[in-house]
């Protein structure tokens, strides 16, 4: 799998999580494909941490608007029946429950739902932004990264190692090899990419995965 | 009523050590006429609170290049690696803040509180010297109010009286600084007579603002 590919597996799996009505937040980068999957009839709304709800696609060249961007300064626009408020608005909304699910990369998760995804110390400090409210805050936290860092790594480990964004948030992790329900303490392997055997998805692992068992393979159609 | 004059006229109300806010989010909502006059004065003390640092040499960016801040009280500053490059430098002391725990403080600050209490930051690096306290089984951290000397607002419309209107996602920290500091300078892109904006519609009330001054169209 190409990294266009492995990017939109993952994206339109996590698609498959929202349901009709949520309120959501897509963070910056792979996240954001999540909204071109969203299923047919399932309507959800987006909420853009600097200030508005009804977040849509982006503008048609030459119709963008400097006052009207994403979280990540990106020109955006505005879904009727949207709303625009100020920042202490807009995380009151994060941090008092009312987004549904908040979906983010990350650079390590571990088996109790820990999550570090802001800074590596001493090369990469660019600041949290919304990430350590969205996380504690949202309903339901979805990770979608790859299996493996770029040094091939894992990244789904025993017990986190970078500074934490936040403690025991993560529900569930969505990577090219495997969907994986985190509850209690546990990784759960619910989906498994059927390209890989479960075991090469356990090298590939930190953590200890147990198997549900309901283990059920990821849908890769219009894919390879 | 707030007084209108020009936008290097007004900038003199910075003085060199000043605690500055400035509002806006990725450059979208700052008033980069006012910053752009602030960076021109040759300051280097500056405590400066943000939500970003723009991009380099652009927006609150453009402070950075110019050496102006001692001190950044932001949530991220990725966007610009200027900033990042002076932080290791160590030329910026920089504390990074989560974005919703900025917001509040500075919200506080203009509403009179001490501080509040959040979930988030429980159990990473910020809550490092923080006060921590658990309500109802659940723990929380001790957040300050974040005060200024001046806030540099961008508002869309105001009247001769101060009263605010702010456009689309522009709005962000806008609202909240205007509050929260002794002086408050606000760039608008349009001054219109009294009674011409709805009461219903007004964002913040005139009573906080200081100084007006006219800025160019949409971060021009």
């Amino acid at each position: 799998m190409d990294d266009r590919q492995k990017r939109v597996l993952i994206a339109r799996r996590i698609a498959q999580e929202l349901a009709d009505g949520d309120v959501v937040n897509l963070g910056i980068g792979l996240p954001t494909l999540v909204g071109g999957f969203i299923p047919d009839g399932v309507n959800v709304t987006l909420q853009s941490e600097n200030g508005f709800v009804g977040l849509g696609p982006h503008p048609a060249p030459g119709e963008e608007d400097d006052d009207l961007v994403n979280a990540g300064g990106q020109p955006v626009t505005i879904l009727p029946g949207g709303a625009f408020f100020d920042s202490a608005d807009s995380f009151a909304i994060i941090r008092g429950g009312h987004v549904d699910v908040t979906v983010l990369g990350a650079l390590e998760v571990d088996a109790r739902g820990n999550l570090a995804s802001w800074m590596i110390p001493g090369k990469m400090v660019p600041g949290m932004g919304g990430a350590m409210d969205l996380v504690v805050g949202a309903r339901r936290v979805i990770v979608g990264t790859t299996h493996l860092t770029k040094k091939g790594e894992p990244k789904l480990l025993k017990k986190c190692r970078l500074p934490l964004t936040a403690v025991e948030v993560v529900d569930l992790v969505v990577t090219e090899m495997a969907v994986i329900a985190v509850e209690q303490g546990t990784m759960t392997l619910l989906e498994k990419n059927p390209n890989y055997s479960v075991d090469a998805i356990r090298a590939a692992t930190d953590a200890h995965l147990e198997l549900s068992l309901e283990l059920r393979d990821m849908d890769l159609a219009g894919l390879m | 009523m707030p007084k209108i004059m020009s936008q290097k006229e007004v900038i003199a109300q910075v003085q060199e050590g000043s605690t500055v806010m400035i509002g806006g989010f990725m450059t979208c909502g700052t008033p980069v006429n006012l910053v752009r006059e602030l960076a021109s004065r040759g300051l280097h003390h500056l405590t400066v609170i943000c939500n970003d640092t723009g991009l380099q040499g652009d927006g609150i960016g453009m402070l950075i290049t110019a050496d102006a801040v001692k001190r950044l009280i932001a949530s991220h500053i990725g966007t610009n690696p200027e900033t990042g490059k002076k932080m290791i430098e160590g030329k910026i002391q920089v504390e990074l803040v989560p974005q919703g725990t900025l917001a509040e403080r500075i919200r506080c600050a203009g509403a009179g509180l001490g501080g509040f209490l959040t979930p988030t930051g429980v159990g990473t690096v910020v809550a490092d010297g923080k006060q921590e306290m658990e309500i109802d089984g659940r723990r929380y951290l001790l957040e300050k109010a974040l005060h200024a000397d001046v806030a540099l607002i961008k508002a869309w419309k105001a009247d001769r009286k101060g009263n605010l209107l702010y456009r689309k996602s522009a709005r962000n920290f806008n609202p909240l600084m205007a509050m929260a500091a002794q002086t408050v300078i606000v760039e608008a892109e349009e001054i219109v007579e009294v009674g011409e904006l709805d009461p219903d519609a007004v964002m913040t009330p005139g009573i906080f603002v200081d100084f007006l001054t006219k800025g160019v169209s949409v971060d021009g």
